[in-house]
């Protein structure tokens, strides 16, 4: 698949290798939105899994599917799901352990 | 609803005979996934079903592949609107890999390479309604699109037609899967449209 | 019922390339936008399909209104209709701007490279014009990807930038085609290096483009021994048009 976007890179390149393409974690601002006036992809989480520590934004997002699912870039295992159907937004927590943020 | 913008159509052909209500018809096939494709070799892989009294039933890749083959054309229809006509497809239907499988629950969780699962009522894929297929258009399933083997439940929705599936096992309750926790219909019946909770 | 919908009027439209268009969309109420922050756009058809996309802020028109710059993909389902159908009056829906990762903040006095592949300027320029509007003296710095002359968005205003005092520097990366005396060829480590701030100047970089690019440049950048923590990208999809 082609975005139509310039790429013009020598060699092949990771996104390729991997057959698909994801986003930032920045993405999930929009729908995180629906839940809280303040910014959640700068808030810290943990992977419930590996243990390793990031802020959402950072995350690898899967966005092409009938939702969004963010993935830990230690481990690969799922840290958050985010539905868009039906006139609802679904957040699934699960893959993370806590949420954490800086107060002003 | 929103402000309408009049002239916005997506990217939709809808006037077909045979769309489902809210689908349009593609003619690519694109690639769904909630994660990186994983690699399979088929030397390793393996599908395995396990029943409620955890009996367990597995087949190698040479199992799969000596299993009665089936060839058959059918239309596929994804939740985010595409329906995509024709589909040629080969693989083993679900009424093989149950004949010898004693169980009387209700429901199966079917689960893949990567994590991802999804439920399924036993009504839903017996009786030469859902396969484990290997080929598409006569060519191996590419990773990309669930190969070296995918689930494939043409008359539900297509998140319910599993990419990379390794197994299932039995449940006495429809419980959700990956998409069915989060918003997306337990069941999914295009032509019910039962998309959403 | 969450307000976060809401609804803009389409006050000006302007081709930046032969297939890049700018929106400038107005709101009944303020509106303000840090650079790099993104909208969601909704599009509703007639028989009530909709379609959601996410947008770069390319840059604001206090008090009410601000910008983005849509780059037309020929067989997409929203971009097209943006780019050719949508006219000056027509509304759209929007939600945003979002996101407080992947912003420059006029605070911060560290040099900056900015690198951006194809439309993925576009949050970047969003960057140059408050780096510009807040005086800022950070060292800030541009390199842009493009396939060719023709296809560079923004190109009157980056030349203005690039002539004043004092100037913006900017690289330009030509890919398929180059003007006169220019180097054509795809990116590379050999390419890119030494047309950035270097690594011992430890600059914030920002990475934006179709999924492909930002993943390859990021990677060469760790490498070649930039702190991994001062890099932020934003993927735009795709996985790069290779050919
Ligand atoms: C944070 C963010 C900011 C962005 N900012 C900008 C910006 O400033 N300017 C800009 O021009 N773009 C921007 N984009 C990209 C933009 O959101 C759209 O992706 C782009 O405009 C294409 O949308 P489309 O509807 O035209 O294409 P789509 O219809 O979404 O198609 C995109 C491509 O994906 C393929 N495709 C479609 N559906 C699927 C599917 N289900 N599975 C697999 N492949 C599929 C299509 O064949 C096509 O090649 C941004 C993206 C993000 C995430
Ligand atoms: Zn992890």
């Amino acid at each position: 698949m082609s975005l139509g976007l310039d790429d013009g890179l020598a060699g092949g390149t990771g996104a390729e290798a991997d057959g698909q393409d994801c986003l930032d974690g920045n993405a999930l601002a929009g729908p995180l939105s629906e839940f809280s006036a303040g910014d959640l992809t700068v808030a810290e989480g943990r992977c419930e899994n590996c243990g390793m520590t990031g802020v959402l934004a950072t995350t690898r997002v899967y966005a092409h599917a009938p939702g969004m699912t963010a993935r830990c870039r230690g481990c690969g295992s799922v840290l958050l799901r985010l539905t868009e159907a039906g006139g609802r937004t679904v957040l699934d927590l699960r893959g993370l352990s806590y949420l954490s943020i800086q107060r002003d | 609803m929103g402000i309408i913008s009049s002239g916005f159509r997506g990217r939709r052909n809808k006037d077909q005979p045979g769309l489902p209500p809210g689908q349009y018809l593609t003619e690519s096939f694109p690639v769904l996934s909630a994660g990186p494709t994983p690699r399979i070799d088929t030397a390793e892989w393996e599908f395995q079903l396990t029943t409620e009294a955890g009996q367990k039933h597995s087949w190698s890749w040479d199992d799969f592949q000596n299993l009665p083959q089936e060839e058959f054309t059918v239309d596929i229809h994804c939740v985010t609107s595409w329906s995509k006509f024709g589909t040629r497809w080969k693989g083993v239907s679900m009424d093989t890999f149950f004949q010898d499988v004693d169980t009387s629950h209700p429901y199966t969780m079917f689960s893949s390479y990567g994590g991802y699962t999804t439920n399924l009522p036993m009504e839903d894929i017996l009786n030469g309604k859902a396969w484990i297929v290997h080929q598409f258009d006569g060519e191996d399933l590419q990773p990309a699109h669930g190969g070296p083997a995918r689930l494939l439940v043409p008359h539900l929705y297509f998140w319910k037609s599993a990419k990379w599936v390794r197994g299932l096992r039995m449940m006495d309750r429809n419980d959700p899967g990956f998409w069915e926790t989060n918003g997306y219909n337990l069941h999914g019946d295009p032509w019910l449209e039962e998309r959403y909770w | 019922m969450s307000r976060t919908w809401r609804t803009a009027d389409v006050v000006e439209a302007r081709f930046e390339t032969a297939t890049a268009r700018t929106l400038a969309l107005q709101f009944p109420e303020p509106v303000s936008s840090i650079g790099g922050q993104h909208v969601d756009i909704r599009l509703t058809a007639p028989d009530g399909y909709t379609a959601v996309r996410s947008y770069s802020v390319a840059g604001t028109l206090p008090p009410t209104g601000l910008e983005i710059t849509v780059e037309e993909l020929e067989d997409g389902e929203v971009s097209p209709y943006l780019v050719r159908d949508l006219t000056v009056g027509d509304q759209v829906e929007m939600r945003g701007p979002v996101g407080g990762w992947f912003v420059w903040q006029p605070s911060d006095t560290s040099p900056v490279q900015l690198i951006g592949g194809g439309s993925g300027v576009v949050p970047l320029m969003a960057m140059v014009r408050s780096h510009r509007a807040a005086g800022s003296t950070a060292p800030m710095q541009l390199l842009y990807s493009v396939r060719g002359p023709s296809s560079i968005i923004y190109r009157g205003e980056l030349e203005k930038l690039e002539a004043s005092s004092p100037p913006l520097p900017v690289e330009y990366v030509y890919t398929r085609e180059a003007p006169a005396g220019e180097p054509v060829g795809r990116l590379s480590p050999a390419t890119l290096m030494p047309r950035i701030l270097p690594p011992e100047a430890d600059p914030a970089v920002f990475i934006c483009g179709a999924t492909g690019f930002v993943e390859a440049v990021a990677a060469w950048l760790v490498d070649a021994g930039y702190t991994e923590g001062r890099i932020k990208t934003e993927r735009y999809g795709g996985t790069g048009d290779g050919s």
